[in-house]
């Protein structure tokens, strides 16, 4: 594992570099066409080359799931950078939760669906671009091909996607992605007659990298053990810091998982799918000499992978020996007799077979190859006779091939990789395919390296979510046994409904905020840009509210395909333990990765300012800004610098209390990033809490209209707080019920109201010193007697003392010790009556109100 | 009052007898002199005893409510919606100490899950919390009453029942945020979702129970009743950032939860954050101690007298009668009434009764007036003045001339040289019977008198000050003095004459 690392180190820098001449060029744009462009590892000496008409893995926002592509163009700017243009693919993840039902089917983490959807930006840098790989057109009734290698690298495509429904790939697609394969393989060739770099990689690499063919052979003997998933994450990673096609590491898992799958398959059996695999492939096209042969080992491999695991190690390491290419010859045989019988198994069994079959089993193989003569023109006993002869041919190849590789391991590898640089199209791809050999279930298992997944992609149907680590258990309140009630009376209704949870079908008296902050982002959306919005008000104006009503409606529209989708984040400053939780937060919602905070914010900057070609807008909403505030100010600085990134595409809505916070507490560079975009909401007016209270009680009959607009006056002159208004009338509806006597129905009114206003607002120190004890009263008395005395609001308890004793005397009473004094001082102080020092002074602390004196006076002249 | 059922709370009164036993000593040495004479009798006396006791140590979960009807319906309303309708609701129940706040929301918590048991026993299936364990929470509560400021992280009591759970949370315990989530998520037993696994930080243990909490709905989910016991101090955790969430979830459609603050704290809304504010519902249950000197007359009539059930009737009628003629008395009333003047606090007039009870053994059967009067006088001593009691005639004299420094200085502090100057004057000029002790010895009753606390330094003593110089104040009142001196055994008359006047030499 820490090889691997110092790998990933070693060889992070990668060269991008032409592949032969510039086709053509733009003289007034001064761009330049290539047709290939070359990636090169500094540190292992590796080389990929990657052609016009290759599907590619582009780096996505996610390390661990990279977008799928089509390479379309490559050309040189003026600026010299270099750009690829692309057609995109897109995963089941990047599909709106909400739309995958439209699927009906459960979709293999290997399918990907040709993107029609508008607004993605196809010109892409082509650093972006990891490795090649091959994605395969299959009509929508086909069952998956078995890949039992590779998995990683081979994507099927059955559907397009437009961002609104699915539909079958049009014929003119289709052809298009089969010429593609075609093409591929044509084009491989060539280049090897070309540039024989392309067959010499897997010794270059192998030369410049001891360190990882070490680790490779590794794999190699692992490949029937299990291997930890946290290897596969950490390879996963290395993947993609690399760029580097790596991608039989995974293999391993792959094999076992097929082995677990569908343990009783018999080596004979597999081979006669494999053929029918390859007769499908090759059906319609000549297989290229040199990609094949190297498929064919790896073919190899999977065919052993039925037969006990010893053997095909050894065999796998005993490659060059002629044995072993007899033993091919033996197989191939075997596979010219099988698809006879099999042709012939299913066309008896067909009806017999079910309709769905998830696990790969036999059955699987021979529903879909039986379905495929009836698919594709051409006969099946021709292709099986191309089929054979190709394989002939292939062996023949590999013999002279062998001499080039030391070891088998790194070499199968390597070559296997090269075939997915190069000749990803190549019908050869349906032959891989086939031979990965794998459920969709298991196959996904082995795309889902991390245990860090982002909680929006939700794995496929039927595959067991279990929490990989307990920080991603979900708790849950247990539920509860009975039913809540509902509402059975007109006050319960309105008491439901003034809960400020409820929530209610529109805002009422936010319209114009509402649209502002709507446009604003709207705007930014369709622009693909970024911008940061600061709002403010006093609490209880409906900023948040209004904030998600936003969202809600933005949603819906992106959602009917009148705005672009966005992703939308929400963080709120109090629920954060710690301002700098915000990036773990934020990257949690993005991408699924739970890292520290410090790596957080480097993830985030690197998110927010590469230019992510698929990514979609992000919609940030931070609550409670002030809370983000830090001595350095670096939170709020870099959430609001993000947005001014080219290709951030981050909008974020800042909420905070404060009118003038960007001016109180944030530095210039803070405050000149957030911009200028303010917002306040006036806290509401009587009129509208009034609207508020009446449109949520809407058609509910309990208030009378005075007491509605009692309760709104009175709430909007203190503070204008909605959540306070429903307090009141909720508290009123309670009082009503308390009061009514009789079961008949009553109405909230004038006194129900009141009565709630003056126990939440009337001030309790007052009631607290009407009914403490007499003492209590005589010592409150005797303080203010102190204070008239010396003048000053502050004395200590020996002075007061002094008076109580006299205030006694003269109320006739016997005065209390004076440890009984300082009980009384102690309790009042506790009350907060009384502001009192630490009690250790006994008579030298010192006393002060806590309220006005004329307050006491009044408390106490009443009786 | 009847003999309680439950055997953990049984147990839990023998637990506390432990603190309480200074005052019952007299009567369980009577005790066991009186077993010879009258089984019978002495049988009655201790199940008097234990009655009393019972009811005045163990008053929160035991005792009655007097004079809080109105709060009493409030609270059970507002939790009975909870749990019915599932409402989350937010309130604080504030009053100052020993008025009930506590008692109040036992009773209603004991009320409801009657109530619901008796009406539908299908909830009863909920029950999925430990019982609650009534010695644990005297545990608890005891810490809290010995270290009140002192920080304890002691398990509090598990209240899942039925229907509802209940973190109880104590400021006292919960000193922070952290420890306040920990300890509800081991109180909504969700800490087994994590498994044994301990909570990697804080955050990812908010996370986790606003997760936790906003799964829910109104209609699905167990309603949660919150309790935060001394909820003043949880104000001032960082942020108020436990406040805001439990607020804020009990303002928005997420778990039903109720969140009950207790508090004798008057100001405790301006404590509160403006945020927190604005998502606290304001409800506000006041209790205030308002009753009257014959509702007063009335408790301690209530308070004393046997319950029906008492085993030995004819006893219990004897007791009840005395009871009922003690409250009739005019000294006794004149002692309530002293209490009741100087606080309404329930507790203070259990402390006395229970000090009064103590008298309580075979040979002196009923109450009397005298009882209570001795009770009364001793619960309202002056402590300070009782150490003054005990001092030496030297430590007095210092004493004194420290209240007539602070006479002449208006209070100002002073030192020792000062004191012993005064000392010395006091010694050549006047006095005929005390001897002229060295300085040294001098000094050593004034660090004697520093170590009683009855002086104070101004400020803690430097390693170079010297001790002559530092300076003093003195914690007696003058009056506190000349009561102690009128009290003080053989008190030289020279010295009673120095103390009323600091020129009487003259």
């Amino acid at each position: 594992f820490s090889l691997r690392i110092m790998n990933t180190r070693q060889q992070s820098k990668l060269i991008y570099s032409w592949y032969g001449k510039p086709l053509n060029s733009d003289r007034k744009l001064r761009t330049f066409q290539y047709k290939g462009i070359l990636i090169t590892s500094e540190s292992t000496k590796t080389e990929a080359c990657i052609q016009l008409g290759d599907f590619i893995l582009v780096e996505g926002v996610n390390a661990d799931q990279p977008y799928v592509a089509q390479l379309m163009d490559l050309y040189e700017n003026g600026a010299q950078d270099k750009r690829a243009v692309v057609q995109w693919f897109c995963r089941l993840e990047e599909i709106p939760q909400n739309k995958r039902k439209l699927l009906k089917r459960e979709i293999s983490a290997q399918e990907v669906f040709f993107d029609q959807v508008l607004g993605y930006d196809t010109d892409i840098a082509a650093e972006t671009i990891i490795k090649s790989i091959m994605v395969l057109p299959l009509h929508l009734g086909e069952e998956l091909p078995i890949i039992t290698l590779n998995k990683e690298q081979t994507f099927y495509v059955r559907q397009s996607w437009d961002g609104k429904c699915f539909k079958v790939l049009s014929p003119d697609t289709f052809s298009k992605l089969k010429e593609a394969n075609k093409k591929r393989g044509v084009i491989t060739n060539s280049s090897k007659a070309f540039i024989p770099s392309d067959i010499l990689t897997p010794v270059k690499r192998e030369m410049g990298s001891v360190v990882r063919s070490a680790t490779k052979s590794k794999n190699h003997d692992m490949e029937i053990e299990s291997k930890h998933s946290t290897s596969k994450s950490s390879l996963a990673r290395e993947r993609h810091s690399q760029r580097v096609a790596n991608s039989d590491i995974k293999t391993p898992t792959a094999r076992k998982k097929l082995e677990l799958n569908s343990p009783t398959r018999s080596k004979g059996r597999l081979l006669g799918c494999e053929v029918l695999g390859l007769l499908d492939d090759d059906c319609d096209s000549i297989a290229p000499l040199e990609p094949s042969a190297t498929k064919r080992k790896v073919k190899f491999t999977s065919e052993i992978l039925g037969s006990p695991p010893k053997i095909p190690c050894s065999n796998d390491k005993s490659r060059s020996t002629p044995e072993t290419a007899e033993e091919r010859q033996r197989f191939s045989e075997t596979m010219q007799f099988s698809p006879y019988t099999k042709v012939r198994d299913f066309s008896e069994k067909d009806k017999n077979l079910h309709e769905k079959d998830d696990n790969i089993s036999l059955v699987g193989y021979q529903k879909r190859s039986s379905q495929i003569p009836v698919l594709t023109p051409r006969s099946r006993r021709t292709c099986a006779q191309k089929t054979s002869a190709l394989i002939a041919e292939q062996i023949s190849m590999l013999d002279q091939e062998d001499f080039q590789s030391d070891s088998d391991s790194s070499y199968s590898s390597s070559s296997e990789e090269e075939e997915d640089d190069d000749m990803p199209c190549t019908p050869e791809k349906k032959t891989k395919s086939s031979r990965i050999f794998s459920t969709p279930k298991s196959s996904r298992k082995s795309a889902v390296h991390t245990p860090a997944k982002t909680p929006k992609k939700t794995p496929l149907q039927g595959t067991p979510r279990t929490p990989r680590t307990p920080r991603n258990a979900t708790p849950e309140i247990p539920r509860r046994i009975q039913a809540a009630q509902e509402p059975a009376s007109v006050l319960e209704e309105a008491r439901l409904r003034l809960h400020v949870s409820a929530i209610p079908e529109s805002l009422p008296c936010r319209e114009e905020e509402f649209q502002d902050i709507y446009n604003f982002v709207e705007s930014k959306l369709i622009d693909g840009t970024g911008g940061c919005m600061y709002i403010s008000g006093v609490p209880g104006t409906g900023k948040t509210a209004t904030v998600h009503e936003v969202i809600r409606c933005l949603q819906q529209a992106a959602e009917d395909e009148e705005l672009p989708p966005f992703q939308f984040v929400e963080i709120n400053g109090m629920k954060l333990t710690d301002p700098h939780q915000a990036y773990v937060q934020i990257l949690e919602f993005l991408t699924g990765q739970k890292v520290t905070a410090a790596h957080a914010a480097v993830l985030l900057a690197k998110l927010f300012s590469t230019p992510g070609p698929k990514r979609k807008t992000t919609v940030l909403v931070v609550d409670e800004l002030d809370l983000l505030w830090t001595r350095k100010q670096n939170v709020m600085y870099n959430l609001f610098d993000w947005p001014t990134q080219k290709h951030s595409k981050l909008i974020i809505l800042a909420i905070a209390n404060t009118m003038d916070l960007p001016e109180r507490i944030m530095m210039n560079r803070v405050a000149s990033r957030l911009g200028l975009t303010r917002m306040s909401f006036q806290p509401y007016t009587y009129k509208q809490l009034q609207q508020i209270v009446s449109s949520r009680l809407k058609g509910v009959k309990a208030f009378e209209e005075d007491a509605v607009q009692l309760v709104s006056r009175k709430v909007a002159a203190l503070s204008g707080d909605a959540r306070r208004c429903l307090d009141i009338c909720r508290r009123a509806t309670e009082i009503c019920e308390f009061a009514r006597q009789n079961r008949t129905p009553e109405i909230v009114r004038m006194a129900h109201v009141t009565e709630a206003i003056d126990e939440m607002f009337s001030s309790p120190y007052v009631n607290a010193i009407r009914n403490a004890s007499l003492h209590e009263q005589i010592f409150l008395k005797a303080i203010l007697a102190e204070f008239r005395r010396a003048g000053v609001e502050e004395a200590t308890v020996q002075q007061i003392y002094h008076h109580f004793v006299a205030l006694c005397r003269v109320e006739g009473l016997q005065s209390p010790t004076v440890s009984e004094i300082m009980a009384i001082c102690s309790r009042l102080g506790a009350c907060r009556l009384l502001l009192v020092e630490a009690t250790n002074k006994y008579l030298h602390m010192r006393v002060r109100l806590n309220l006005s004196q004329d307050d006491v006076l009044y408390a106490l002249r009443e009786e | 009052m009847r003999p309680t059922t439950r055997p953990s709370s049984a147990r839990a009164p023998a637990s506390l007898r432990e603190p309480r036993i200074q005052p019952m000593k007299p009567s369980a040495v009577s005790k066991r002199k009186l077993k010879e004479s009258s089984a019978e009798s002495a049988e009655s006396i201790s199940q008097v005893q234990k009655i009393l006791r019972e009811r005045f140590c163990h008053h929160c979960a035991a005792g009655k409510l007097f004079g809080m009807e109105q709060q009493y319906r409030h609270l059970l309303e507002l939790l009975k919606r909870t749990t019915v309708h599932g409402e989350s609701n937010s309130a604080l129940i504030i009053g100052p100490r020993g008025s009930g706040k506590t008692t109040l929301l036992n009773h209603v918590l004991k009320d409801l899950r009657e109530m619901k048991q008796v009406r539908e026993n299908l909830l009863e299936v909920h029950l999925n919390g430990k019982a609650p364990v009534q010695s644990d929470v005297q545990k608890g509560k005891k810490l809290c009453k010995a270290g009140k400021g002192g920080k304890f992280l002691v398990g509090e009591k598990d209240n899942c029942q039925l229907f509802m759970r209940n973190p109880f949370l104590s400021g006292l315990l919960q000193t922070n945020d952290k420890v306040a989530l920990k300890e509800i998520t081991r109180q909504l037993q969700l800490e087994n979702v994590v498994g044994d696994k301990v909570f990697g930080s804080f955050a990812e243990n908010l996370a986790f129970l606003l997760e936790a909490l906003r799964k829910g709905d109104r209609t699905s989910s167990c309603p949660i009743l919150f309790v935060l016991d001394e909820f003043d101090l949880f104000v001032h955790h960082k942020n108020q950032t436990l406040l805001y969430n439990l607020f804020d979830i009990s303002q928005s459609a997420q778990t039903p939860v109720t969140v009950i603050g207790l508090t004798c704290r008057q100001d405790i809304l301006e404590l509160l954050e403006k945020r927190v504010k604005s998502r606290f519902s304001h409800r506000q249950i006041y209790l205030m101690n308002s009753f009257d000197f014959k509702q007063y007359i009335k408790i301690f009539k209530k308070q004393l007298s046997l319950p029906d059930e008492f085993p030995d009737e004819s006893f219990a009628q004897k007791w009840n009668n005395n009871v009922q003629h003690l409250s009739e008395d005019k000294t006794v009333q004149d002692v309530l009434q002293k209490l009741f003047h100087h606080t309404k606090d329930l507790r203070s007039l259990h402390l006395l009764l229970m000090l009064a009870g103590s008298a309580v053994t075979v040979h002196h059967p009923l109450l009397t007036a005298a009882d209570l009067q001795e009770a009364s006088r001793q619960h309202s001593t002056d402590c300070k003045a009782n150490i003054v009691h005990g001092l030496s005639v030297l430590e007095i004299c210092l004493i004194i001339a420290m209240k007539h420094l602070n006479e002449v200085y208006d209070g100002e502090p002073f030192n020792f040289q000062m004191v012993y100057n005064e000392f010395q004057k006091f010694i050549q000029r006047k006095a005929h019977s005390m001897y002229n002790f060295e300085k040294p010895v001098v000094m050593k009753a004034f660090e004697h008198l520093l170590q009683l606390e009855l002086v104070q330094p101004l400020e803690r003593p430097s390693v170079r000050a010297q001790r002559e110089y530092l300076l003093m104040k003195l914690l007696l009142d003058s009056s506190q003095i000349m009561e102690a001196l009128q009290v003080y055994p053989n008190c030289p008359t020279d010295v009673k004459q120095w103390a009323a006047s600091s020129l009487s030499w003259l």
